[in-house]
């Protein structure tokens, strides 16, 4: 029993997330199982960033559980919460670089933070990284001198710094062009596959949904529940819930 | 333990490849060893010699060598990499890399030195116009077209007036007391005790209230206007006024000024009360004097004058801490480094320039004979 908890990066157990007295979802239930790719969907407002700040460590539950790796976020020792952040990797809606510092330094960060690797692999990782999300030879830029879709992307590289197990991405393809997009969900299908990560992705783009889910959650703005659940694929032909279908099939 | 680490062995082959061995564990990046390639090679093919473990170590490595590769244009075979690593690294060099002309050189000292001068020159100027588009918003005001909103002028009166009222009053009361402590040395040397209350009148109304209330009010309010428009400036919030043709000038920056011109007088006139109450409680309980002989004193030699330039000076010190405070904040750059340095310099200036608006206040008025 203890040894299929530990390999749960992420369980959430019955939570209910408030902002003060707003109910924003309740009675969430679901496991997110190593190597998954995990797509959170519902209509903007109801809550998907909220979920992601919850499982993430951000925000307190109302009530209920965020496990991560079988641990309690909000019950468990210093260390192991420290342990459980650093191995998670985030990329916020809004890309969160840190303004002052150039795109390489904000990928350097946590590695000079958390690693006692030598500046000069420090350096190549960050070039590496930054290449990867097809920003070679822009390290030395500051995030006020680069595009929406550029501090996106440096914001993933800065997420993949630590080689995280686990991934976090909040609307990641929004403000991308198709190209790059594209490129976005081969990284995602490659680092699952070469490294094992596990990934969380909060993400409207159909196209993108369909290529690289595993499973999937729809949060209903309405009743504040979790209402389909399910490969996105199958949920597209069959799902019973009316609302889930129309949204994979783009209909209205 | 150390021979599990990341082994690399280079050997060339009959046909003038370079071929590269890798063992162990790619686990720890190391810095690339840039001599790697330092013959001439025809080509360059990796192998796995037992590689156990790998992760972003064996990626870097070997995304550094594509690149030296590239750089000697010479082919790189990979194929018996783990194919993650391969596709990794395909998919780094999948965007070119961009060119950006950014000039790293040390600029020369007379070009630092021009430089200053003319940035210096430029915000002179840009303080000039600001003043200009200020006065224009101004006289839109009085024609009833300004884009301004009466209800930010009432919530900015409310921060820069009630919301400041205790720790104005406080500073007041103290100056009070402070100043007719220091003034009670040299009036007890010539039993002249009853002075402390001119003292009072003419230092506090004058001048002390009025600087102290200034300098709070600099630190206070100053400080967060440009903090406020700067945090807007780097959230492209100014741009988003700007781009629907609405003046960030008159739609931010009057309703601070109006605000903070309507209240400094009120504010002023309240440090005056409280600090000659406090010139009081020195005089009545340290000073022996009887509180009717100190107003008597106060009203004999204090002039109405004295109240009145007291109140225009805080007028002029309102008018130059908000724009101070709003020039920085607008000008402010795009990063959060940046709103520091806007709420530094919006500070400075503004006590700079209070001091030098004093000076030339109370020269006037004082050979005026007002
Ligand atoms: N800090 C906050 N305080 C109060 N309410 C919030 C806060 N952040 C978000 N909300 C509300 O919670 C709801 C869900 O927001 P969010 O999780 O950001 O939605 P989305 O699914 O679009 O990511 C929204 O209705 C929003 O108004
Ligand atoms: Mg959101």
């Amino acid at each position: 029993m203890e040894e299929t908890k530990q390999n749960v990066p992420v369980a959430v157990r019955n939570l209910t997330m408030a902002y003060g007295g707003t109910l924003i979802q309740q009675e969430l239930d679901f496991d997110v199982p190593k190597g998954e790719i995990m797509v959170v969907m519902g209509e903007s407002g109801c809550g998907k960033s909220t979920l992601l700040r919850h499982i993430i460590g951000l925000n307190a539950p109302a009530s209920g559980q965020v496990l991560r790796n079988g641990v309690d976020l909000w019950n468990c020792t210093e260390e192991e919460h420290d342990k459980i952040l650093r191995s998670s990797g985030i990329l916020y809606q809004s890309g969160a670089l840190w303004s002052s510092m150039t795109l390489a330094e904000n990928v350097a960060l946590p590695l000079q933070q958390f690693t006692d690797y030598s500046d000069a692999a420090i350096k190549e990782i960050c070039e590496y990284k930054l290449s990867l999300v097809g920003l070679a030879g822009c390290g030395g830029l500051y995030p006020s001198e680069i595009s929406g879709g550029m501090r996106k992307r440096a914001g993933l590289a800065r997420a993949m710094a630590l080689d995280p197990s686990v991934l976090f991405f909040d609307e990641p393809s929004a403000g991308l062009d198709p190209l790059s997009a594209r490129r976005l969900d081969e990284l995602i299908l490659e680092l699952r596959e070469s490294l094992g990560a596990t990934v969380v992705i909060i993400t409207h783009e159909l196209a993108s949904i369909f290529t690289i889910a595993t499973d999937s959650i729809y949060l209903d703005a309405e009743s504040k529940r979790m209402i389909a659940r399910g490969d996105p694929r199958k949920l597209r032909e069959e799902c019973p819930v009316e609302k889930v279908r129309k949204f994979l099939n783009r209909e209205t | 333990m150390a021979d599990t680490l990341q082994v690399w062995k280079l050997t060339k082959s009959q046909d003038g490849w370079a071929v590269i061995a890798l063992s162990g564990d790619w686990t720890s990046p190391n810095a690339f060893p840039s001599g790697i390639l330092e013959e001439k090679y025809a080509g360059v093919r990796v192998e796995d010699a037992g590689i156990r473990e790998w992760n972003t170590a064996l990626a870097v490595f070997l995304f550094n060598l594509s690149k030296e590769c590239d750089r000697q244009s010479i082919t790189l075979e990979m194929q018996g990499m783990p194919h993650g690593a391969a596709k990794l690294v395909a998919l780094s060099k999948a965007a070119p890399p961009k060119d950006l002309h950014k000039s790293l050189e040390v600029p020369h000292f007379f070009e630092l030195l021009g430089e200053k001068a003319k940035g210096t020159y430029d915000s002179c100027m840009v303080g000039i116009g600001f003043v200009g588009e200020l006065l224009l918003s101004f006289y839109h005001l009085l024609r009833g077209r300004a884009r301004m909103r009466w209800i930010d002028v009432w919530n900015e009166i409310i921060k820069a007036g009630p919301k400041a009222l205790f720790i104005v009053s406080l500073i007041g009361f103290l100056m009070g007391l402070i100043l007719a402590f220091i003034g009670s040395i040299p009036l007890k040397w010539f039993r002249a005790e009853v002075y402390v209350a001119s003292l009072i009148g003419i230092g506090m109304l004058r001048l002390m209230a009025v600087v102290m209330t200034g300098t709070v009010m600099a630190g206070r309010t100053g400080a967060a206007y440009a903090a406020e428009l700067g945090t807007m400036q780097v959230n492209e919030e100014i741009d988003a006024l700007e781009s629907m043709g609405i003046s960030p000038i008159e739609y931010l920056v009057l309703p601070r000024v109006i605000a903070l011109t309507l209240m400094m007088p009120f504010l002023c006139l309240f440090a005056d009360i409280i600090g000659v109450l406090g010139g009081m409680v020195v005089g009545v309980f340290y000073m022996g004097l009887s509180s009717l002989e100190y107003w008597q004193q106060m009203s004999n030699t204090t002039r109405v004058n004295d109240l009145l330039v007291g109140l225009f000076t805080s007028v002029v010190f309102a008018v130059l801490i908000a724009l101070c405070g709003c020039i920085r904040g607008i000008r402010c750059g795009r990063s959060s480094d940046s709103v520091g340095q806007a709420t530094t310099s919006a500070m400075v200036s503004s006590l700079v320039c209070l001091v030098i608006a004093t000076a030339i206040i109370t020269v006037i008025t004082v050979n005026l004979n007002i």
